[in-house]
């Protein structure tokens, strides 16, 4: 379903990676894996279409992310780096922005509901800048709980996360991999996903 | 498509909600830039109602520019950015909404506060409807071509004076033609003319400018 062939990076003057490719389909996880500056990030934004590759290709479902653009967008969940949060909000408000923003419905039950399984129940009207790191990552994560497009991109989705949230997301990604979906993800943890086939791919 | 504007426009405004300082200390400035003029120049009403079209259109530029710089940047540092670039819908459309809240907490405020500014200048009440209107039709241009400025300067270092010396030259035919709206009432012609232009600017601007702006921001999200 997600095929990416001979892509390369280039950033600035310097050549991240060339020559990378993989398959993968439905039910299928991609570990990406890598050395700090390996390009990781870089290849995440890639597959998102946020970065177009310097050269090679990515093609979803047979097609060209690049043709597809809206329709390839209206199947992907990235959750970057950033976590994508608005400090002013409450976790409840920044849950159902961005729900919004991604033209789909959530209803307030089940926000609530996404924000106990991440364990924030109590916190939901508290303002996320009064939130520790670990606590705006499972604000962030808490996307994932209600989310059911076909492919996850995750940018070190483990990060400041003590180990019960660790497996909350492992457990996460499991159900997702089960419904047939397809997650590409970098982490320097060593994390046992509870179902699905997994890839490794090492840059640099 | 309209339900995707409405949820940019309420999440931005309720930000702003959240963070007064930053609308209210751009309406002091206004207050405070517009009240200099009088003091500085002393009380002679001819000269004080010839200076101020000009004057208090000139205070609201500086004023809209003041917030243009976060207009971006907030949420290009929290990484919403990103997300709002990946929306299955059109980035245009998100950058409208966004205009849209913009002017909503920066232009709408500065033309309703327009008119008891316009006072110290001894305008007549005729000067200041028209004034008000004039603010009310050009303002939305400026945060429509301001929202371009605020695109390319994204992530640039010292972004702020970058941002001016970009956007304050296109500002110049609104500020020509909505000035000039003000002096032609004072001067006894109709502004009739003068708005319709200042209209059109507007038009052009708001509906332009998102797509402009859309593709600054792919480039400064690569």
């Amino acid at each position: 379903m997600l095929e990416a062939s001979n892509l390369e990076c280039v950033r600035g003057e310097r050549r991240l990676f060339a020559g990378v490719g993989f398959r993968l389909e439905g039910g299928e996880m991609l570990y990406l894996q890598g050395r700090n500056g390996s390009g990781k990030t870089s290849l995440l934004r890639m597959l998102c279409g946020l970065t177009p590759p310097t050269y090679g290709d990515i093609c979803w479902r047979g097609e060209s992310i690049r043709k597809l653009s809206e329709e390839f967008r209206s199947e992907l969940c990235y959750l970057g780096h950033h976590n994508a949060i608005k400090e002013e909000l409450t976790p409840l408000e920044n849950l159902r922005a961005s729900a919004r923003l991604a033209e789909e419905s959530l209803d307030e039950d089940s926000a609530l509901d996404a924000l106990e399984q991440v364990g924030l129940r109590g916190r939901e009207d508290l303002a996320c800048r009064y939130l520790s790191q670990g606590q705006k990552r499972r604000v962030a994560l808490a996307r994932l709980v209600h989310e059911r497009r076909a492919l996850w991109i995750l940018d070190e989705p483990y990060v400041a996360l003590d180990p019960a949230a660790v497996d909350l997301v492992a457990g996460l990604i499991g159900a997702h991999l089960q419904r047939g979906g397809l997650a590409v993800l970098t982490t320097h943890q060593t994390v046992e996903v509870p179902a699905g086939t997994v890839r490794e791919l090492r840059l640099g | 498509m309209l339900s995707l504007i409405r949820a940019v426009i309420s999440r931005d405004l309720r930000l702003a909600m959240r963070r007064q300082a930053d609308i209210v200390s751009a309406m002091f400035f206004f207050i405070i830039v517009v009240s200099l003029f009088p003091l500085g120049i002393g009380p002679e009403p001819e000269l004080l109602r010839k200076l101020a079209p000009g004057v208090l259109w000139v205070a609201a530029l500086l004023a809209t520019m003041l917030s243009l710089p976060r207009l971006f940047a907030d949420d290009h540092r929290d990484g919403t950015l990103e997300q709002l670039a990946l929306t299955p819908q059109p980035l245009g459309l998100i950058v409208l909404g966004k205009v849209i809240a913009h002017w909503l907490v920066s232009g709408l405020p500065l033309a309703l506060l327009a008119p008891v500014l316009g006072i110290q200048f001894d305008l007549s009440s005729d000067a200041l409807w028209v004034l008000t209107i004039s603010l009310l039709i050009g303002t939305p241009a400026l945060s429509g071509i301001g929202a371009i400025g605020a695109a390319l300067t994204l992530g640039v270092r010292g972004g702020g004076v970058l941002l001016s010396l970009l956007v304050l030259p296109l500002y110049i035919p609104v500020l020509i033609f909505g000035a000039g709206a003000v002096d032609a009432t004072v001067t006894g012609l109709g502004p009739q003319a003068h708005l319709s232009l200042l209209g059109a600017l507007t038009l052009g601007g708001v509906f332009f400018a998102p797509w402009a702006t859309a593709a600054a921001l792919r480039i400064a999200l690569e």
